[in-house]
């Protein structure tokens, strides 16, 4: 329905302030403020990574060659730690920064000061929790998991509990920032059921912050006054109980993973049928679909514990809750299969990381049903199964989801094509050196291999190797991804079009490449023929 | 994972094969759909995009054709889970406590009968502790047993058991959250401190068999394997028996053995009394 406002007048008389401090440190500029979200995104990811490394490296081969095992638990602790909220996390809410405005034609998010604190907490947050690494006790060694008795060991905890609690009010801050400017700034015209599936994804996940983060909040400020203060809630001596954390803990946990894959959905849900030229197959479907997976994971973070020795009425109840996410979840990969089937498919860069996730992280869900399966579980948990299933679902899911975002957007926001030749070089690399390095696991995990170890019987030396250097290679063809944006960013002569995509629907497509400072000052009039969604009948 | 040497440890075995046969399937389908509509349809051939994008009845099928496998695959899980919680019937119980970083195994009653001060500590052998320590030059490949490598997989003092036996764990742990996990016999389960949790095995034929740690508990939870000694019947009532004897007798002056500063293992004493 066209509505009568006056189109947008693409104002840049006043641009981006000049001075680098005002613009960078006091910016209140969504596309600003995403960039910023995913600079630092990526400097955690190849922190992250390079714990990574020192884990591969020290697996490589049985025996002890490179690092003390308290180390080696210093490393496994912050790569999660780092990976998790460091790198994923803040790269979904950089997407969604500079995206959700321009989907929704707004001209902002709501509390653009927010906005700012939100990002700039999680240098100082990070700044802590890394410096742990440097103090005499070392950093924390308990896992990202932070189970007690063994979190409690160590004298790490209290910085370790304050960057968690910086790092939660920046999520829940952001996500409130969401909700309202999706809820409020939609310009006329923008329903709800005609929005993107990356905003919708974005909206739920939003909710799902909320409602969790603080959670996490107060299981860590257990742990900080079971430390320090003398309260019992997870000393058994003291009438307390160390399950009781793990129950706090995944209740947080689980809808946590659901935050780092439902945007990740919305980002695949808007690049496929941009490259099959074709519509989404089944909006309102995977528009519920995503509602039912947000729901469903407040029901299930006991499969987290199945070793732990619940009731059996517990193991029962979250077993079938577990298994019951797979419905939506399968309905999903259905339609987005259905959106290729009959298109017309070219094979960029974003699609061809958009397919690669569409197959791997269905293989991810594979694993996830078998661990569902409580019986088998007891032989699964806390074995390198689980690793490979959650580093299927986390890696060639979210990042892949994140990379393939950015290389669809990428243009938009510099104006100027990224080196297709080398986009497609770091897509091949990382999808054959990942499956070197994560797919053995599924075999080491079955063969008996604990997590968390810093060696292992000369019986799992085979697969361990091929997995350190498939995790070295893998790590080494991320440097490509730095390379195409810094030449697509500062070098690259090719102008992008308004329209960068020839399948590409929705309002980001109707502002200039790149994007003005402000865009949508004035609401867009919008015709439904050119939302990827405008005439829904399903 | 193989089927195991207990009598429930084919349970974890045949549901990872049931499921594993499922996803290769449902794999096989989506994957195959993928790899031809990349093929057929693509804008290089020709391909001219379709207009639908939705189709009702297609939703609702995929949608209730996996509830029915999902309800197939959840009664299979159900029984085994149902058993495994059934600790009844047990003619053995022995208690298992976790500690940083060794296990400690004391038996608490056979066939009825209480056991009197049969326990003992439990942890990595000697020859995979001098190995595993950084840059220490030993090759992990020549740590073994009967041309078997057991590195980082053997103890100093088994836990011996009867076959044929329902024998039930109580585990528990004293510092920090393990768990006790022994694949052949097809299950874990943690070792909370102040808590007792049960499970059972009843183990087959005679054998050996290893397991780790898996519930991170510090810096050498790679390194407090398990190690279970099943014998026939016989041959473990002469053991326990001469067990009780043993504790029976005062124990005899512990050498002194300063422990060496790094965490290399000492033989452990003669005496298979209650050590502290």
């Amino acid at each position: 329905m066209a509505h009568a406002a006056t189109h947008d007048h693409h104002d840049d008389h006043h641009g981006a302030p000049s001075n680098f401090f005002v613009r960078w440190c006091m910016s209140t500029n969504h596309k600003d403020i995403g960039t910023l979200y995913l600079v630092f995104s990526l400097l955690m990811f190849f922190i992250g990574g390079s714990f990574a490394m020192v884990i591969r490296a020290e697996l490589f081969k049985p025996g002890l060659q490179l690092v003390q095992p308290y180390f080696f638990n210093e490393m496994t602790t912050m790569h999660a730690l780092v990976m998790i909220f460091g790198a994923v996390m803040p790269a979904f809410v950089g997407l969604g920064n500079w995206m959700i405005p321009l989907m929704v034609g707004a001209p902002d998010m709501a509390l653009p000061r927010m906005n700012n604190l939100s990002f700039w907490i999680l240098p100082f947050a990070f700044a802590l929790l890394l410096s742990t690494l440097f103090l005499p006790g070392g950093g924390p060694a308990g896992g990202w998991t932070m189970y007690p008795p063994l979190s409690l060991q160590g004298d790490s905890v209290a910085y370790l509990v304050f960057a968690v609690h910086l790092m939660g009010i920046s999520s829940i801050m952001g996500a409130i920032n969401i909700i309202a400017t999706i809820l409020n700034m939609r310009a006329p015209g923008m329903d709800l059921l005609k929005m993107p599936v990356f905003v919708w994804s974005w909206l739920i996940t939003a909710f799902l912050l909320i409602a969790v983060m603080p959670v996490l909040a107060g299981a860590v400020t257990m742990l900080l006054t079971d430390k320090y203060f003398g309260t019992s809630f997870f000393n058994a001596a003291g009438g307390g109980d160390p399950v009781l954390f793990q129950h706090i803990f995944w209740f947080f946990g689980h809808p946590e993973v659901y935050i780092m894959i439902l945007p990740a959905f919305g980002l695949v849900s808007e690049i496929i049928p941009t490259f099959a030229r074709k519509p989404i197959f089944g909006y309102k479907a995977m528009v519920f679909a995503i509602a039912s997976i947000a729901f469903l994971s407040f029901i299930v973070w006991a499969h987290h514990m199945f070793a732990v020795g619940l009731p059996l009425g517990g193991e029962i109840f979250f077993m079938y809750a577990t298994m019951l996410i797979a419905v939506p979840t399968g309905v999903k990969v259905f339609n987005w299969v259905s959106t290729m089937w009959g298109g017309s498919m070219t094979f960029e860069t974003p699609m061809l990381f958009a397919i690669a996730f569409v197959i791997l992280f269905t293989i991810g869900g594979f694993s996830g049903l078998m661990l569902a399966l409580a019986p088998a579980d007891f032989q699964y948990h806390d074995s390198y199964f689980v690793v490979a299933h959650f580093h299927y679902v986390l890696v060639t899911g979210a990042i892949f989801a994140i990379i393939a975002g950015t290389y669809y957007w990428l243009p938009k926001w510099t104006g100027r094509m990224y080196s297709e030749f080398w986009g497609k070089m770091h897509f091949w690399n990382s999808v054959i050196w990942v499956n070197v390095l994560f797919f053995p696991q599924h075999f080491l995990g079955l063969a008996g291999m604990p997590r968390r170890i810093p060696d292992y019987n000369v019986a799992f030396a085979n697969f361990n190797m091929i997995s350190s250097i498939g995790g070295f290679l893998f790590g080494a063809s991320q440097l490509i991804f730095v390379g195409v944006i810094v030449h697509a960013v500062w070098f690259s002569k090719k102008k992008a079009l308004d329209r960068v995509w020839e399948g590409a629907k929705g309002l980001e497509w109707t502002v200039p490449s790149p994007a003005p400072f402000h865009t949508f000052e004035l609401p867009p009039v919008i015709h439904d023929e050119e939302l990827a969604h405008g005439h829904v009948e399903d | 994972m193989t089927r195991g040497a207990s009598e429930w440890s084919p349970e974890a075995y045949f549901l990872n094969n049931v499921a594993l046969g499922v996803c290769v399937v449902i794999g096989i389908l989506v994957f195959g759909a993928m790899f031809i509509s990349m093929f057929r349809f693509r804008k290089s051939r020709g391909a001219v995009a379709e207009k639908w994008s939705h189709n009702t009845m297609l939703e609702i099928v995929w949608t209730t054709i996996p509830v029915i496998i999902l309800i197939v695959l959840a009664y299979l899980a159900t029984g085994g889970l149902r058993t495994f919680a059934d600790t009844t019937g047990s003619e053995m119980t022995v208690k298992v406590t976790g500690y940083q970083w060794k296990w400690r195994y004391d038996y608490v009653e056979y066939k009825g009968k209480a056991i009197e001060k049969v326990g003992f500590m439990s942890k990595l052998d000697r020859e995979s502790d001098e190995t595993r320590q950084l840059n220490s030059g030993l090759d992990p490949n020549s740590v073994k047993v009967d041309g078997y490598n057991t590195y980082l997989i053997n103890v100093d003092k088994p836990l011996v058991v009867p076959v044929g036996t329902k024998i039930r764990f109580v585990i528990t742990a004293g510092d920090v959250i393990h768990s006790w996990w022994v694949p052949a016999l097809g299950w874990k389960m943690d070792a909370i401190p102040g808590i007792v949790n049960s499970a059972w095995t009843n183990i087959k034929e005679p054998g050996e068999f290893r397991g780790q740690c898996a519930e991170l508990c510090g810096q050498d939870h790679g390194f407090m394997p398990i190690v279970v000694k099943a014998l026939p019947k016989a041959e473990f009532e002469k053991w326990l028996a001469e067990q009780e004897a043993q504790a029976k007798q005062p124990a005899p002056a512990a050498p002194a053995a300063a422990a060496p500063a790094t965490a290399q293992a000492i033989e452990a004493p003669v005496s298979q009394g209650h050590q502290g």
